[in-house]
């Protein structure tokens, strides 16, 4: 997928650029390109070492797994299919914890755990149960309190005020979660009628 | 409203690191595993960064966005918006990285504290890589009929987008 669209976005604006005649910034375009990636990453480097320290402590000192638990009762009443003692809702309140925390390297492992224990409690092995697209739901809406690499770029760009859009960027994630576990439990009560 | 957003980093590395200290964590030494990782995870990142940077860049470069914005101007009307916004909506649930890149255009171009700097940053907090996401954690589990999953991660993304507009006027 993301495959596809790289080589499209290259293609057109290529194929774009021979015809309009555009060649010149094209040109530099290529040559100064791999340039601005290293910039773009030394400026997310120190950011993103930092932060990885930081909450290193944070995992090490079970404050994740505090707040993980903290989550626990939020979560039986988003996932009433799952029964309450089950492993998947523990590591679905990892993943969404680590995610909150900006620790994407430790989300992932968790849902991919989560998403295998949803897989034992599904019928159906092929089709998606309604406790994992309301997990997937929640889980790429992506509520992020710390979103260290946007911080970093702001502070690299001489932002006046780089944390400035931290809380509204909390409250779209929090807004656009809202919407998409409404439309997942309107679907779900429609399907229910249908059975 | 300002203030709370200015605490909310502080109170985090205070409460971590208050934590650690009383849990009887070696703080440093942990803090410096944590921050290799980050160096390792950094460099690992670094090709995919260079990929999309060059694609990314060659299609803004490239001004084919003024051609289809001509294009759509009858169906969508004038819009004011500086136009990088179209790319980055679309390109946000797909990945990650190329959005990171035209947030680091905009900022190059409008910097970060004009409105579409500050939007640029809202959108890129506020969702994640969701057609990602969905082929990563299907994927693992072989499950191909995914029914609403994907709708509902776009329709979420779709309010994302559409409150982070909202927001941007609000708060600024």
């Amino acid at each position: 997928m993301v495959g596809y669209i790289w080589a499209v976005l290259i293609g057109i604006g290529i194929i774009y650029a021979f015809f309009s005649g555009n060649l010149n910034v094209i040109n530099e375009s290529i040559l100064t390109n791999a340039t601005e990636a290293l910039d773009l990453i030394l400026n997310l480097l120190p950011i993103i070492v930092l932060w990885t320290g930081i909450l290193k402590i944070a995992e090490e000192s079970g404050l994740l797994e505090k707040f993980a638990n903290f989550l626990n009762p939020i979560l039986h009443k988003l996932f009433p299919d799952v029964p309450k003692e089950n492993k998947a809702l523990g590591y679905i309140s990892s993943n969404i914890a680590a995610n909150m925390l900006g620790l994407g390297s430790a989300a992932t492992p968790a849902g991919l755990k989560a998403m295998n224990e949803l897989q034992k409690l599904n019928k159906e092995k092929d089709t998606a149960s309604p406790p994992m697209i309301t997990f997937l739901i929640l889980n790429t809406a992506g509520v992020t309190l710390i979103p260290t690499t946007i911080l970093a770029l702001r502070v690299a760009y001489k932002s006046a005020s780089p944390s400035e859009i931290i809380l509204p960027a909390i409250l779209a994630t929090l807004l656009s979660s809202i919407a998409g576990l409404t439309l997942d439990f309107f679907i779900r009560k429609r399907n229910q009628k249908w059975k | 409203m300002e203030i709370m957003s200015k605490i909310i980093l502080p109170l985090f590395v205070l409460i971590i690191i208050f934590y650690g200290v009383k849990k009887k964590v070696n703080v440093y030494d942990t803090f410096l595993e944590g921050a290799k990782e980050g160096l390792i995870t950094t460099f690992n990142i670094f090709p995919a960064v260079i990929a999309m940077i060059f694609a990314i860049n060659i299609f803004l470069d490239s001004n084919v966005l003024v051609f289809i914005i001509n294009l759509l101007k009858p169906l969508i009307g004038n819009i004011s918006l500086p136009m990088e916004i179209i790319p980055m909506a679309i390109l946000r649930p797909i990945s990650g990285t190329a959005s990171l890149a035209i947030m680091n255009d905009i900022f190059m171009n409008f910097g970060p504290d004009s409105f579409v700097g500050r939007f640029a940053s809202i959108l890129q907090g506020c969702t994640d890589t969701t057609i990602y996401v969905i082929a990563l954690y299907f994927g693992s589990i072989k499950i191909t009929k995914i029914k609403h999953a994907l709708w509902g991660g776009l329709f979420a993304d779709l309010f994302g987008i559409i409150s982070a507009i909202i927001l941007t006027n609000l708060f600024f």
